[in-house]
């Protein structure tokens, strides 16, 4: 499970930074938002919103643990 | 009696795996997605993929709050008054966020962080009639009372909720888009660059409250175990 979430998410940077490049040239042609750098701001956001998901995956698997330990008993 | 430790939903991984997916899609084509140039909006648009999802993502928890409040009036199990609470409390996070981003949008391209439009009165409404259902919860001191009230009044609350959201600004002129005389964003503004973000966005938003909503009744049934241990 540990492994499947740590990949996934692996594979979403993965993507989001290979899009990145390709937004950058992409974005080129649109002189406002080039120069604006917008797609740092979107990379910062996606970022926070990673970082909040894995603190919430360790909640949840803390509570899945002590939901587990209570099962056992 | 404890099979709520073992729910196979709460715990699945791949609907928490696709909320996450949505929102980082979401947090980052929201900046860079394309669209349409409108006046006074300007950029301000991609507001819809945060603002409008927060009141989205309330009203799924309100209609949890509803069914569960239903669920629990038909078999009085004490768990589904618990998702209904926490439901109820998630609506209020939601609402908070949906407001307080309401207004900053509103200052700046409205001109006033709140103006006497018939939508931000009906919500302001909306959540002092969830606010009182809390308070109610907590004038009864009886568990099984104070369930059953509150169940009953979730219903209620819900209907009127549709009514001061959904109907009252669109017979009224309002400065939202699709009540009154103002287009909706779906006739010509949303276009189709803009719904590949906005309902993943809808999603995305909706799943993480579930998710946060089911911790909080996770971790009360926990803490309900082992006190009565």
């Amino acid at each position: 499970m540990k492994k499947t979430i740590i990949l996934s998410l692996l594979f979403l940077f993965v993507l989001v930074s290979a899009h990145a490049q390709d937004a950058n040239q992409v974005e080129m042609a649109d002189a406002l938002r080039a120069n604006g750098k917008i797609y740092i701001v979107a990379i910062v956001a996606a970022i926070v919103i990673t970082i909040l998901s894995v603190y919430v995956i360790m909640i949840d698997r803390k509570v899945t643990k002590l939901e587990e330990k209570i099962n056992q008993k | 009696m404890d099979s709520f430790t073992k729910n196979k939903i709460a715990r699945a991984w791949w609907w928490k795996i696709i909320a996450i997916i949505c929102l980082i899609y979401t947090c980052y084509y929201g900046f860079i997605g394309n669209v349409p140039s409108m006046v006074v909006l300007h950029e301000t648009i991609r507001n819809l993929y945060f603002h409008v999802t927060m009141w989205m993502a309330m009203m799924l928890m309100m209609l949890i709050n509803a069914i569960y409040s239903i669920k629990y009036l038909s078999s009085l199990n004490k768990y589904d008054d618990l998702v209904a609470e926490e439901s109820g409390k998630m609506a209020m996070v939601f609402s908070a966020a949906g407001l307080i981003t309401g207004m900053v949008w509103a200052n700046y391209t409205w001109g006033a962080p709140w103006t006497n439009d018939p939508q931000l009165n009906g919500t302001a409404a909306t959540i002092l009639m969830y606010a009182a259902y809390f308070i109610l919860r907590n004038a009864i001191p009886d568990e099984n009372k104070k369930a059953k009230i509150a169940g009953v009044y979730a219903i209620f609350a819900f209907v009127m909720m549709f009514v001061f959201i959904m109907v009252i600004p669109k017979m009224y002129n309002s400065l939202h888009p699709g009540k009154g005389g103002n287009p909706g964003f779906n006739k010509y503004d949303l276009d189709s660059d803009m719904r590949m973000v906005f309902y993943p966005a809808v999603i995305g938003w909706c799943l993480l409250g579930t998710w946060l909503m089911s911790l909080k009744v996770r971790i009360r049934r926990i803490k309900e175990i082992t006190e009565e241990n």
